[in-house]
């Protein structure tokens, strides 16, 4: 290695479901700066709020609903292969579990943030990136007392 | 003006008809409301099913009163704004979510100053009561980013640092 040698910005792919997850997903906003980020919601209007970015939307579904969870996961799929992501970020729900699944099949570093309306168990969606992601935050210390996700702080 | 909402999953009627009876015996409070897939015909509310977030975030803004299912979105961006935001915890008893974490959630955000919460129909109309007749602030605006701790651990992931 040389230490002239250019180091390219990390690209993250930044991924959640609408609403709550969405908002609490652009309060992470700061920890993007200086990488080159690529957003992904389940709701197309979510574009207007990182109009510099670029954006991808994708159907939501939950675990209830075998085969929209499917259609969800092959265009998040898609949604990877484009982007070519060096880190995944979520902050859930379903989708995000998904995508920090197919990093970990795809040797992509991923976090999963579970939502801070989680405070007293972890979501399904938690649960499942445990067992696929690099690391899993829990926005409440007592979450993390009780399981192998861990506290960092909070959205608020 | 009142801005109701209920987030896009599930409807919530019980909710909605509690604050369509309120709305009924005001004269000079209009409320508008985003319902979601609610197939119920709300007669002192102004409804729309759906919202962008954009235009979400401009009724929260426009309004004296948030009255909300305790979803994160809306508190949130109750929070960001400086709106009192009153919140009613959907329930699973009553088919209204998969589960009971609103409750957990709304037992932690009332402590913040802009959060209400209310249980069932008479807690709400005593809690609108409440912050319609509150002429002060309410603890003002949070900021409209994370924590400064989690934001350096997130920085610190993608950049390639180690979480233990």
């Amino acid at each position: 290695m040389t230490g002239l040698s250019h180091v390219s910005p990390p690209r993250v792919l930044a991924i959640s479901s609408g609403g709550g997850h969405w908002v609490q997903l652009l309060r992470l906003a700061p920890a993007f700066e200086g990488a080159e980020v690529h957003y992904a919601c389940t709701d197309a209007d979510a574009a207007g709020d990182v109009s510099a970015a670029p954006f991808f939307s994708y159907p939501d579904a939950n675990k209830s609903q075998p085969i929209k969870l499917a259609l969800t996961a092959i265009r998040i799929a898609c949604i990877i292969v484009r982007v070519r992501p060096d880190v995944i970020v979520s902050t859930g729900a379903a989708g995000g579990g998904l995508a920090v699944m197919m990093g970990r099949w795809l040797g992509i570093r991923s976090l999963f943030v579970d939502s801070i309306a989680n405070a007293k168990e972890l979501s399904v969606s938690a649960k499942l990136a445990l067992r696929a992601a690099d690391a899993v935050f829990t926005q409440w210390p007592k979450v993390a007392a009780q399981t192998p996700a861990v506290f960092r702080g909070s959205v608020l | 003006m009142i801005f109701a909402t209920v987030g896009t999953q599930l409807p919530f009627d019980r909710l909605l008809g509690a604050l369509d009876s309120w709305a009924g015996g005001q004269h000079r409070t209009s409320v508008f409301a985003q319902t979601g897939r609610s197939g119920v015909d709300f007669h002192n509310l102004e409804c729309t099913p759906f919202m962008a977030p954009s235009m979400f975030r401009d009724a929260v803004e426009r309004a004296r009163v948030i009255v909300g299912h305790a979803g994160m979105g809306t508190i949130l961006t109750a929070a960001e704004l400086g709106k009192p935001v009153i919140i009613m915890p959907r329930r699973a008893a009553f088919g209204e979510h998969r589960n009971d974490h609103q409750l957990a959630t709304a037992s932690e955000m009332r402590k913040l100053p802009n959060v209400l919460v209310a249980e069932d129909e008479t807690q709400l109309s005593e809690a609108l009561g409440l912050a319609m007749s509150e002429t002060s602030g309410h603890g003002g605006c949070i900021s409209p980013y994370a924590s400064p701790d989690l934001l350096s651990a997130v920085s610190d992931f993608i950049r390639g640092g180690h979480v233990e």
